[in-house]
């Protein structure tokens, strides 16, 4: 948990990594396909993702990195041609399991891509376990239990249990001596269940949890000035918050200029500062945060997928993009690793279970609950760029707690 | 030392260790926020009375104000140019949108003139997609109101903040005028009050229907642009605000404008006290308003009796 120990580490998991990925790539290369007509077929892959709505952006990134990295690949799948079918999720959950049905019963795709929003994950669920023969891959969506009591074996995710993203704060916070805590999310199941493994990771590392007060705001509110009004009041050591996007960018400015970050500093999960820097601007300067990923890490695979990922959209790579493209990884190392055999589930799922991924983010495995095992990294803002401190936890894994995979 | 984290499922909360400055100060965030509920659902309510047409997409004018203190102020450097020339822009495009759409639909019921302003929201939310993208922007305050005051000793409040209440206010006195002492008051009031009679007396009811629209749509562009500074500017912020205007007028009764600023201070004040005294109940607090006045009064507490 060195705050200095990054580079050396990482550096090494990474080189680890990017041997097995050529190994496998150049396996692939040589597996004869295992049916020549049905090689032709295109793989057809659903992607259901948010394209209208606050969380456009977050489906946009998301589909431009998938199919950037698999179109780097050659556009193929395991020796056979792609066919990607968009449908707009509009991260609405009562629409969630006739969508998922459209695309598992009516399109028959063998992978479908998404959602951003854990609620529609959720209700995703019960369609794919109907649907064993397809493959879910969430890009985004970081409800606990998807991968805790509701995970299944054709449910994979590659981006963050919500616990994951906010565990290794709690530590750090003790770790700087801060005693008295407001947290503040919006009163909804990811706020929730990163509130509670800010405390669960307080408490663990030694800090007396009773020390931390939860506040909430109702969602998708941004009226701020109320609570912070309270949490001026309080006046506790620290505090720390959720919130992504416009609610972000608002809160951020809203804190800076009625509290002094010096007196009373802020923490959050590392979407508060997430392609929202610019938009914040000096208000966001200092705060820490922690994540899976930051646009200033130096592995060359980062460096690589920003610079294409820039030169393909016109858009600033972020997170989300960084999961779009592991999720193309995971699906091409998948699918070489079977030759293309879409038949082959428990094949492919065995594949994707043992795999190592190495992309923007470093090198991640996949637990046996079908999370990622990934570097939680801690980061705080300079400039407007989010710079890494050190790791806040190495190769984190999510506890998994219900999954009895 | 405040209690450990396990007040969730208690009604109210009474902060013993809290200042009468911690209540002075929500009442002054929630007369500011309902400053700027007034001048959106002002709009809002004159639509409604004046020209009987419930418009949706009210909430489109301010987004729309928004997004152009967001682009025009990135290209001139200056909040107030922007507001200079974005406010004509807006006030345009409300003319244009009555004269090409609304218009078509004064004898219509309001179910349809519902479905038409509907689709004008999906319309002006794909044209800013269109034009800038899905990203969250920050509009820069102007350097001479970008300090703070210091209220106590961690807290303090943004100059910005109290510039939008006065901007609100000086708002509020010109409808005031405008309304009651000039002469296209005059009309808007006969129009609101009696239609047909006002016809009768040869007052051009469809210049004076375009004007209130336009006046309407400014109203809520000119509230987008100023609050942009302290809201972000993103996708769907029309909508969020759409939903409180609405409330408020169905709260006050339509077509009154004094009843509007009654009403958005009334959600404003409940707005800020309920988060911090009854956080659990906070996003239900803003319709239990709304729906114990329209079990006490239907036609709403400034409403006349129901046409």
């Amino acid at each position: 948990m060195g705050k200095s120990g990054n580079s050396d580490t990482s550096r090494r998991r990474f080189i680890a990594g990017a041997a097995a990925t050529t190994g496998l790539a150049a396996a692939a290369t040589a597996l004869p396909t295992r049916f020549a007509i049905g090689a032709k077929a295109p793989i057809k892959v659903g992607i259901m993702l948010p394209f209208t709505g606050t969380y456009a952006k977050l489906g946009e990134n998301i589909t431009d990195a998938m199919m950037m990295r698999i179109a780097a690949a050659g556009d193929m799948l395991g020796g056979r041609p792609v066919e990607y079918i968009k449908l707009d999720s509009e991260a609405a959950p009562p629409k969630a399991v006739d969508n998922a049905t459209k695309l598992v019963k009516g399109r028959n795709v063998d992978f479908v891509v998404g959602p951003v929003h854990s609620g529609v994950a959720m209700a995703m669920t019960k369609v794919m376990k109907k649907a064993p023969k397809t493959i879910m891959v969430v890009p985004n969506a970081g409800a606990n239990q998807l991968t805790r009591e509701a995970c299944a074996p054709n449910i994979f995710r590659t981006s963050f249990s919500n616990w994951q993203t906010s565990y290794p704060i709690g530590g750090e916070l003790h770790r700087r001596g801060h005693k008295k805590i407001v947290t503040l999310t919006w009163n909804y199941a990811a706020g929730k269940q990163m509130a509670e493994a800010v405390s669960e990771g307080f408490a663990n590392a030694g800090g007396d949890p009773s020390g931390i007060e939860n506040l909430w705001i109702d969602f998708p509110s941004v009226s701020f000035q109320p609570l912070l009004t309270k949490i001026a009041a309080i006046k506790p050591d620290a505090v720390w918050v959720f919130f992504s996007g416009g609610g972000a960018v608002k809160f951020v400015k809203d804190y800076a200029a009625a509290i002094d970050k010096k007196q009373i500093p802020l923490y959050g999960t590392g979407f508060l500062t997430e392609g929202t820097t610019k938009a914040q601007g000096e208000a966001a300067e200092g705060i820490i945060t922690t994540m899976h990923w930051a646009d200033t890490l130096e592995f060359p695979t980062n460096k690589t997928f920003m610079a294409d990922f820039e030169t393909a959209t016109g858009r600033q790579a972020d997170v989300f993009g960084v999961q779009g493209y592991d999720t193309g990884s995971l699906l091409l190392l998948a699918m070489a690793a079977v030759g293309g055999d879409t038949g082959a589930t428990s094949d492919i799922i065995k594949s994707m279970e043992n795999t190592i991924v190495v992309g923007p983010r470093g090198g991640w495995t996949m637990s046996a609950n079908h999370n990622p095992i990934q570097d939680i990294y801690l980061r705080r803002v300079e400039n407007g760029r989010n710079v890494i401190l050190g790791l806040a936890h190495a190769q984190l894994e999510d506890p998994g707690t219900g999954c009895t995979l | 030392m405040p209690p450990p984290a396990k007040k969730r499922g208690r009604l109210f909360i009474w902060h013993k260790h809290m200042e009468l400055s911690f209540y002075l100060i929500q009442a002054l965030n929630g007369v500011q926020y309902g400053f700027l509920l007034f001048l959106v659902a002002s709009g809002l309510t004159l639509v409604f009375g004046v020209m009987g047409i419930i418009n949706l997409a009210h909430g489109s004018f301010y987004m729309i104000g928004a997004y152009l203190a967001y682009w025009l102020s990135a290209m001139t450097g200056n909040l107030f140019i922007a507001v200079l020339l974005g406010l004509p822009l807006s006030i345009a495009i409300g003319f244009a949108v009555e004269r090409f759409c609304i218009s078509f639909l004064y004898a219509r019921d309001h179910l349809e003139q519902v479905l038409l302003t509907y689709g004008l929201i999906l319309i002006f939310n794909e044209g800013q997609r269109i034009l800038w993208g899905n990203d969250v922007y920050g509009v820069a305050i102007p350097n001479w109101l970008s300090g703070s005051i210091t209220l106590t000793d961690t807290q303090s409040y943004p100059v910005y903040r109290l510039f939008i209440s006065f901007a609100c206010i000086a708002v509020a006195v010109g409808l005031y005028f405008l309304i009651h002492k000039t002469r296209l008051g005059m009309t808007i009031r006969a129009g609101a009050s009696n239609r047909e009679m006002a016809q009768a007396l040869g007052i051009d009811i469809n210049n004076l229907f375009a004007a209130v629209f336009a006046l309407g749509a400014g109203l809520a562009a000119f509230s987008g642009m100023i609050a942009a500074p302290v809201e972000a500017v993103y996708p769907g912020i029309g909508e969020n605000i759409l939903v409180v205007s609405l409330v408020i007028v169905v709260i006050v009764g339509i077509g009154s404008i004094r009843g509007a600023f009654a009403g958005a201070m009334m959600i404003g004040l409940a707005d800020a006290f309920g988060k911090t005294l009854a956080p659990d109940y906070a996003s239900f607090i803003v319709y239990g308003v709304m729906a114990a006045v329209l079990v006490w009064r239907p036609q709403g507490i400034f409403g006349g009796s129901p046409q």
